[in-house]
């Protein structure tokens, strides 16, 4: 009994239904000598809320710096995730951790980013800066370099997360681009105003 | 000059073109345009329309014009900015305006695109700047013209050459802008341009006419500054001498030598002229003053910045140059260097990082193009505001203001605005005429009391009129206290106005002039003098007699109290009385002896002591002095109220004094006078904080009153937000804000003409002081004689105005509709929100308060208003209290979402908070619904359950009442662990967060470099380390068990038939039939974990080899993958070795002949069982593990190994027994908990526990993987030393009685006790990993424990049997680090697992112990530095220091720690008849959990079979399953004979029915599916001491042959 009643109620609070495009779009960064990176991608979510459609991690093709000038690299990745909640505490957020091959061609971790995704309607660009933890002596940041192993998060989503990074030392390394589609619906039927507060719907605001 | 003057003609041009631009906008409105035309052709317009007067500032008045208050103020504005401008530059603006109608033309086809053009942003101050510049420019070109010079480039091109250079400085694309600029360049000619034409044609105009002399002198000025100032000029000026000498004749043709100045003589020329500073330092005293030594601020102690850096050649340069400077060493500071700010390059950037690349701007800081929008205020217009007529007016009446105090007050205008303010209270008193109320009430009730009395004096008072009588009373008293207040007032106020007039008659007596026209007149009002005195009389006699009254009655009151109290002390003395007695008779007798003396210290401290303890002896009250009585009322008479028969004063106020002429006045006065004849007032009108108006300004009267009289329509679009006015005072041409009045919005009843005028109070506190006779503002003055009692004065004053909507000419109303109007703030004072008008902190206000109901006009017959009117009256009558108490956060409340009762009660918000407090059922409840109501009660239902619940015992799990009592103990004990280690677990390591590489030991290259060497696939290839994974990312599906079963040894063997008495069976004859010799067992190993069942293959032979992998699921609870979860996870690993045994049956069929049909039956033979929290924390299992197999297994025979005898006998069936291989791994491997970093409180001695931190640290700096422990754990949390865990316990004394004289025999059967008491993990039981360690009392009571709390136990039991007994803390196979118990019996060595009662010898292949890292017994601990951990290449000789390092040495010896264990373990007597009730229990439980399992087939029960099963079991416990006699099986055999018998006993260590259900399903005996099956099932429950109980279960399948 217990199980089927936890069912219904499961529907019928699946009101909250949200919906990210996001597309992630380039990443600069302040050493030219990083080039072809791919990043790693994926959703942080509190209980209340799950993916319906989508992936929720996922993986970008590499990319290599433009021959032009500028340092940018552009993966111009998309990524289409639905998610549906009844309760906006835990709101998503896009975890985005770079990797690329440094000298020796040992695959090492390039910056470690996040963003909440926007909760408005809307395109939006998000600029994630990005940062790797550093090494706790000299020492290893030397053999790390040398051996291409450098310190890693144990999770990339410890990054969404303010729990234990007081521990951490970080290093910034540049920023990655991300720009989101956000749709929402039902938002409003649940009382949670998130658009602009526009001229459309000011009238019905004031009057009422 | 030249710039000012081009800047303001900019300026002016700019507003010109904003001007023209608005203009066009509104060119439609006919009504405006008509108007606008009119100012703009004529210059004299005088504009009559308007009643207003309009300042003429510039600058303000454009503001009022960027704002929606329209037409009429506007065009005034700029009537007033033309007529300004008019007399000074008249002929500019002719010039211009001709200009501006030529280009009109052209202006008129980019009309649009200007329109755009102003409707963006205001053409940019860098545009108006560069603009600036070109005109300067031009004009100097323009001087140059008038000077000859023609050739000056066409503007234009200057223009676009500029522009050109700006481009190619931005980056990019051009701006809209600048396209624009450049497409419409053509035809609409800029501002510069035309005031370039226009400077050149004033020149020309100065030319032929001379009639401007002011423009003549501003070009003349320019032309002069050019000729001087300009860096070019004068070159050019030069050049034109030169050219000018150059064409005189004389030059051409004189020849000179060339001129030669010779090297030496142009060093020495050039030596007068030049100074080289040298590079040398300069000594530091020429640089200081003479005399002087340097100061070194820095060795001071002050702080000195950091200097700049600058090389020291510079600095000497410099030094050495400045030093020839007049006064140069001013600039060298105390310390002889150059004074010098602190370095301001600071290291890190200030500004936002921007990271441009290319064109790549941060987002927010590139321009972007946005479309115009309306203003913030654009959805406040009120409706129909677009309409023109439609406007809404509010009328600004300002009628004047008065000031209470002003600087420029002479002391006796101080005086004399005391006393009009004293003369308005007296008034308002006199009108309110609360006195007179008061005493009218006070006669009233004074009547009805005196009514009341007589009519019931002869009766006696019934209760309900003695009530009302006393109510009366308290009435009378409380209403006469309010008299005699206000009396009191009105006697003082009418004094201090008389002492007021005094201070001001003796003033003028004493400065000898009049400043103020006050004149106050006391009018005599003469009374009765006969009637007045009896009046007098009469009311004193009234209050004399009902203050004897009252006072008679508290005298009553006291004494009853007295009374009561006298008696209650009575009482303690008596008792006191007592006590002293019988200390005395104590005392006495000890102090027979003594002397006198100290008798009678004795007695003296004895009286003092009773009046110590009892209390103090009530005072009677002493009785009330009627006589005063009457004293003091006509003292308070003569205090507060007129004298009888005296005239009543009624002061009247007048201002008829003459103010003495100035020329008679002293000169300070004068000056004063003077002073305040100069400054004159006027105020701003401001409408949502805009300025719309200003009125005249006017002097300042010498009353200080100054009047206004100006009425402003202010025609409005905008909701009123706030008006407000500003007083500014005047003084010559400057002017200065004196203070600011906040008016309210009217409602939109209050319309023009209906509201009187109100007064608005304002203050300023400056600071203003004379050195006249004028006071000052904020200045302290004194009027007495002796300079006290100081006071200072704050300019104050009142505005007397009012706003109002103004009356259309239909009579209706310019007001807005009330519902247009949004929000409560602004919709006018009958719907003035208390709070936004009070302001938050003014709610206890009371003045506030008041304000605010006269300010919102509260309807006073409204009975909600009730209590503020009440309110009101008192405020009002001058009576201002603050409340006596303070609140904080009196606002909180406004601020709940709803009260905290509703908080609670919504269920959403409950299971939001017990999900965030991570209780166990809602830890990761999923989806919390987003209504309330789809939030259910069900959903605690479970919780609450176990909240109620706990207490009450849940029998039919627990099957044993003792059992669940201690279940629920353990439950409490682990909420409190818990709860200590929820905050440590909060705590982060870096290592828990960041994985990194660790630091390469050189040791660590060096393997490294070797592993280069190794073969790239060696032939023996080694697990490796796998990465780990932490458990949290995980889901279902993603962990995988992974059992590796490699191989068995020594599988019992099938009984051949043959060798059976009796018949043979069929069947089993045709199996064996074959090769007898050959089958003798066909085992496979099926593992079963979480329900989910895998088998191997079938092998051959007792000593099979599978070497197969089997991949199991593994899920969660709850699927929550955190590691606190997964070690709480109390599943096991079965693995089951069975028999495959196939019987064929031959059937014979009439039809179809012969068939033969298959049967394959699986046998159990034995298991082994490892909880998968081992496999958690151990990460993998790995090794060869003894096989738990039954005592006696039906059918079956172990091989016999052969056996070398050795001395001791127990050794012999050793290595007896079956073992499996196996590898057992977790797959991603999970890392497992790390134990809780926390330092606990201890009672321990701090050095030791340094001590012990030390050898744990050394211990495992140099031996990482041998466990060590000094310090654990106790279940209170607190941190014990080891050794106080060990000390002999005797065990249960039934145990020994078994055995009287051989306590050798009696040592396993101790063994075995302790290894029936169950164990639990502590990380399963406590859900974190930490090790607490119970004592054996606490161990026996819980009835669960892992292995250490077994070690400990079965230590000291050894220790109390006289044996030499050490706790070995090692690793072993599967548990990980763990405790063992090591003997030593006749120089052997033996080890004992605490947990299974086996013991090993110290060179036993399968000991499960392998490794050994140190030994604890009560005196100390060592700790194994051998080279090798295994036991059998370890000596436990503990005396020699090379092979173990003691904690306790010489150094360091042992402080004598006493145990932490009971002295005696107290054993509760064995309970038979509780055994034999769970037995049958445990019986009938497991017999309808085999029917369950069999849903498809009957299940029968051989009760035959059973009862005999039944008998065999108390046997096997006896020999405690070891070495089952043949005959037991022979037995059994010959009593079934006609069945062909499976089955075995197992024996179970009890705590809970479920493990033992578990144990009886992964036999899978349930899964026989032939049909004729019989089963049975013998229970036996074999009761210990302390309800430690062993199970035994027999368990059979027949079939009958």
């Amino acid at each position: 009994g217990n199980l089927c009643h936890g069912f219904v109620s499961f529907l019928s609070s699946f009101t909250l239904v949200y919906r990210c495009k996001a597309d992630i779009i380039f990443v600069v960064f302040q050493f030219p000598e990083y080039d072809n990176l791919y990043c790693k991608y994926c959703f942080v979510y509190g209980h209340d809320w799950a993916p319906t459609t989508g992936l929720e991690e996922g993986i970008t093709q590499i990319a290599s710096k433009s021959s032009q000038a500028s340092h940018r690299l552009i993966w111009n990745f998309p990524l289409g995730t639905t998610f549906k909640s009844t309760n906006p505490s835990g709101w998503p957020q896009l975890v985005v951790s770079v990797y690329g091959p440094d000298v020796f061609g040992n695959d090492v971790v390039r910056g470690y980013g996040a963003t909440h995704i926007p909760f408005t309607p809307g395109q939006h660009t998000k600029t994630i800066p990005m940062f790797v933890p550093e090494p706790t002596w000299r020492l290893q940041k030397f053999t790390g370099w040398l051996t291409g192993r450098r310190p890693e998060y144990t999770d990339p989503k410890v990054v969404a997360q303010g729990e234990g990074r007081e521990v951490t030392r970080v290093h910034s390394q540049g920023f990655v681009s991300v720009s989101f589609l956000i749709m929402t619906k039902d938002m409003k039927k649940m009382d949670y105003e998130t658009g602009p507060s526009g001229p459309a719907n000011k009238p019905s605001a004031t009057s009422g | 000059m030249e710039a000012p003057e081009d800047g303001e003609e900019d300026e002016r041009e700019a507003l010109k073109r904003h001007l023209r631009a608005e203009r066009q906008k509104r060119k439609k409105r006919l009504l405006e345009q008509s108007s606008i035309q009119k100012s703009r052709d004529a210059d004299d317009v005088k504009d009559v329309t308007s009643i207003q007067q309009y300042s003429a500032d510039e600058g303000p008045s454009e503001k009022a014009d960027d704002s929606v208050v329209l037409s009429k103020s506007r065009t005034g504005s700029q009537k007033g900015l033309t007529s300004r401008t008019q007399h000074t530059h008249h002929l500019d603006d002719f010039v211009k305006r001709r200009l501006e109608e030529k280009l009109k033309a052209a202006r008129s086809k980019g009309e649009s695109l200007q329109d755009k053009e102003a409707s963006l942003e205001f053409p940019s101050r860098l545009h108006s700047l560069r603009d600036r510049d070109t005109v300067t420019r031009f004009d100097r070109e323009a001087d140059a013209d008038r000077a000859g010079r023609r050739d000056s480039p066409p503007p234009l091109s200057t223009r676009v050459r500029f522009r050109e250079a700006a481009r190619q400085v931005g980056k990019g694309l051009p701006t809209a802008e600048e396209a624009f600029n450049f497409f419409t360049l053509n035809f609409d000619p800029d501002p510069p341009d035309v005031i370039e034409t226009s400077s050149r044609r004033r020149q020309k105009q100065r030319k032929t006419t001379d009639e401007d002399e002011e423009h003549e002198d501003v070009d003349e000025d320019i032309q002069e500054e050019n000729e001087t100032q300009s860096e070019e000029a004068p070159l050019v000026q030069t050049q034109e001498d030169l050219f000018v000498i150059d064409q005189s004749p004389q030059d051409f043709l004189e020849i000179r030598k060339a001129e030669y100045v010779g090297y030496q003589k142009l060093l020495q020329l050039q030596s007068e002229l030049l100074f080289t500073p040298s590079f040398r330092t300069v000594p530091t005293s020429i640089k200081l003053p003479e005399n002087m030594k340097p100061r070194y601020l820095e060795d001071e102690g002050l702080y000195v910045g950091e200097r700049p850096p600058v090389s020291l050649t510079n600095e000497n340069i410099l030094e050495n140059r400045i030093l020839k400077m007049e006064e140069g060493k001013k600039w060298f500071g105390d310390d002889g260097r150059i004074i010098a700010l602190p370095n301001p390059i600071k290291e890190s950037s200030t500004r936002p990082p921007l990271f441009h690349m290319e064109e790549a701007l941060d987002p927010a800081l590139q321009t972007v193009y946005r479309k115009a929008v309306k203003s913030k205020y654009a959805n406040l217009y009120i409706a129909g505001a677009a309409d023109p007529e439609g406007d809404y007016q509010l009328d600004v009446d300002v009628s004047g203001l008065i000031f209470s105090h002003h600087p420029l007050f002479s002391r006796e205008h101080i005086l004399g605005a005391r006393l009009a303010q004293l003369y308005d209270q007296y008034l308002t008193r006199q009108r309110n005429n609360l006195t007179g109320h008061l005493t009218d009430k006070l006669n009233g009730l004074r009547n009805a009391l005196r009514n009341m009395l007589e009519s019931h004096s002869g009766l006696n008072p019934t209760q309900a009129l003695q009530q009302r009588i006393s109510e009366y009373n308290l009435e009378v008293r409380n209403t006469r206290h309010l008299r005699d207040s206000e009396q009191e007032k009105d006697r003082t106020l009418l004094k201090n106005i008389v002492k007021v007039w005094k201070e001001i008659k003796a003033l003028r007596e004493f400065q000898k002039f009049t400043n103020t026209p006050y004149k106050l007149y006391l009018r005599r009002e003469n009374v009765d003098r006969v009637s007045d005195e009896q009046d007098y009389e009469d009311e004193i006699l009234a209050e004399v007699v009902e203050l004897e009254a009252e006072t008679e009655e508290e005298y009553q009151n006291k004494l009853a109290e007295y009374k009561k109290r006298l008696e209650e002390w009575k009482l303690c003395r008596k008792k006191q009385k007592a006590k002293k007695k019988k200390q005395k008779k104590k005392k006495k007798g000890q102090a027979q002896d003594d002397t006198e003396g100290e008798d009678e210290e004795q007695d003296v401290s004895e009286s003092e002591g009773p009046t110590d303890e009892p209390p103090p002896k009530p005072e009677p009250p002493e009785r009330p002095d009627l006589g005063s009585i009457e004293q003091w009322v006509r003292e308070k008479a003569l205090r507060i109220r007129r004298k009888p028969g005296e005239a009543i004063l009624i002061p009247e106020l007048s201002a008829s004094a003459n103010i003495t002429a100035s020329e008679l006045c002293p000169r300070a006065e004068k000056a004063r006078r003077e002073d305040v004849a100069r400054r004159s007032l006027f105020t701003k009108i401001l409408y949502n904080d805009k300025e719309v108006s200003r009125t005249d300004s006017r002097s300042l009267n010498t009353d200080f009153r100054v009047h206004f009289g100006q009425i402003f329509n202010l025609k409005i679009v905008n909701c009123p937000q706030s008006i407000s006015l500003q007083v500014f005072e005047e003084i010559g041409s400057s002017c200065s804000l004196l203070a600011q009045v906040f008016l309210p919005v009217p409602e939109p009843s209050v319309v023009t003409g209906s509201v009187p005028l109100e007064e608005f109070e304002f203050s300023s506190n400056q600071r203003v002081m004379f050195d006249h006779e004028g006071v000052g503002s904020d200045v302290p003055l004194s009027f007495e004689a002796d300079g006290s009692n100081k006071q200072s004065l704050l300019t104050s004053g009142k505005v007397s105005c009012c706003v109002s909507w103004g009356i259309g000419d239909d009579d209706v109303p310019l007001a807005p509709p009330i519902s247009q109007q949004p929000g409560g703030v602004h919709s006018g004072k009958g719907h003035l929100d208390a709070v936004s008008y009070i302001g938050a902190s003014g709610l206890y206000d009371m003045k506030k308060i008041g304000e605010w109901a006269k300010q919102s006009r509260l309807d006073p017959n409204d009975p909600k208003n009730a209590s503020i009117m009440q309110l009101l009256k008192v405020a009002s009558s001058g009576e201002v209290t603050a409340p006596e108490y303070f609140r904080l956060e009196h606002l909180q409340e406004e601020f709940n979402f709803v009260t905290d009762e509703e908080l609670e009660k919504s269920g959403r918000f409950r299971l939001l908070k017990l999900r965030n407090q991570e209780v166990a059922e809602f830890r990761n409840y999923k989806f919390i619904p987003a209504l309330e109501r789809e939030v259910t009660d069900t959903v605690f239902q479970e919780y609450e359950k176990r909240l109620k619940e706990g207490e009450v015992i849940d029998t039919k799990e627990h099957l044993d009442s003792h059992r669940a009592l201690v279940a629920k103990y353990l439950q409490k004990i682990r909420e409190s662990v818990i709860n200590r280690f929820l905050l440590a677990k909060h705590h982060y390591l870096l290592s828990d967060l960041v994985t990194e590489e660790e630091i390469p030991t050189i040791g660590i290259l060096g393997i490294n470099l070797f592993k280069l060497t190794e073969p790239k696939r060696p032939l023996k290839p080694q697990r490796k380390e796998r990465k780990k994974v932490t458990a949290q990312n995980l889901s279902d599906g993603d962990i995988k068990l992974l059992v590796n079963i490699i191989r068995a040894y020594d599988i019992p063997v099938r009984r051949l038939q043959s060798n059976k008495p009796g018949q043979t069976s069929h069947s089993a004859l045709q199996g064996s039939i074959g090769l007898p010799d050959q089958i003798q067992v066909r085992p496979f190993v099926e593992v079963s974990f979480q329900r989910t069942v895998l088998q191997t293959a079938t092998a051959d032979g007792p000593n099979p080899c599978w070497n197969e992998e089997l991949q199991l699921p593994f899920s969660a609870p709850n699927g929550d993958y955190s590691t606190a979860s997964l070690q709480s996870v109390k599943d096991e690993v079965f693995i089951n070795i069975f028999d495959e045994v196939v019987h064929e049956t031959v059937m014979n069929d009439k039809n179809r002949g012969k068939s033969i049909q298959t049967h394959i039956e699986k046998r159990w033979l034995g298991s082994v069982k490892i909880p998968f929290s081992t496999i958690y924390s151990q990460s993998k299992i790995d090794g060869t593990f003894k096989v738990n197999t039954p005592a006696v297994l039906l059918g079956y025979s172990k091989e016999k190994s052969h056996f070398t005898n050795s001395g001791f006998d127990i050794l012999r069936s050793l290595s007896e027994g079956t073992f499996i291989t196996l590898f057992i791994t977790v797959d991603p491997q999970l890392v497992p908990g790390e134990s809780v970093r926390e330092k606990f409180d201890t009672q321990e001695d701090e050095r030791l526990l340094q001590a012990s931190e030390r050898f744990e640290r050394d211990a495992a700096q140099r031996y990482p993987d041998r466990p060590c422990i000094t310090t654990v754990i106790d279940l209170s949390g607190k941190t014990v030393f080891i050794t106080r865990y060990i000390r002999p316990l005797s065990p249960p004394k039934e145990l020994l009685d078994e055995f009287p004289n051989n306590p050798l025999e009696a040592t396993p059967l101790v063994a075995r006790f302790v290894s029936l008491i169950p164990s639990l993990p502590d990380q399963v039981s406590f859900s974190a990993t930490c090790d607490l360690w119970s004592t054996c009392d606490q161990f026996l009571t819980l009835l669960a424990g892992d292995e250490e709390e077994h070690a400990v136990l079965l230590c000291n039991y050894f220790l109390s049997l006289g044996k030499k007994a050490w706790l070995i803390i090692g690793t072993a196979i599967p548990e990980g680090p763990t405790a063992y118990v090591l003997t030593l019996e006749q120089n052997l060595y033996l080890i004992w697992n605490p947990s299974s009662g086996q013991f090993y010898g110290q060179y036993d292949t399968f000991c499960p112990l392998q490794a050994v890292g140190c030994l604890v017994n009560a005196d100390n601990v060592w700790f194994n530095i051998q080279q090798y951990t295994s036991p059998m290449r370890v000596s436990f000789d503990i005396t020699k220091a090379n092979l173990w390092k003691p904690f306790f040495s010489r150094t360091f010896s042992h402080p004598g720690l006493s145990s932490i264990q009971p002295e005696e373990l107290v054993y509760r007597r064995t309970d038979r008849a509780a055994a034999a009730e769970l037995q049958d229990r445990i019986e009938r439980i497991l017999k309808e959990k085999i029917m369950e399992w069999r849903p498809r087939q009957p299940t029968r029960w051989n009760r035959y079979c059973t009862t005999t099963l039944k008998q065999f079991l108390p046997k096997l416990e006896l020999i405690r399953g070891q070495d089952v006699a043949e005959g037991h099986r022979h037995e059994l055999q010959s009593l079934l004979g006609d069945y062909r018998i499976s089955g075995f006993p197992l024996n179970l260590v009890f705590s809970e029915i479920r493990p033992i259900i578990e144990a009886v399903y992964s036999t899978g005996i349930h899964s026989v599916q032939a049909s004729n099956v019989e089963f049975a099932l013998a229970v036996y429950v074999h009761p210990y001491p302390n309800n430690v109980m062993s199970v035994w279960i027999y368990l059979a399948s027949l079939v009958l042959t």
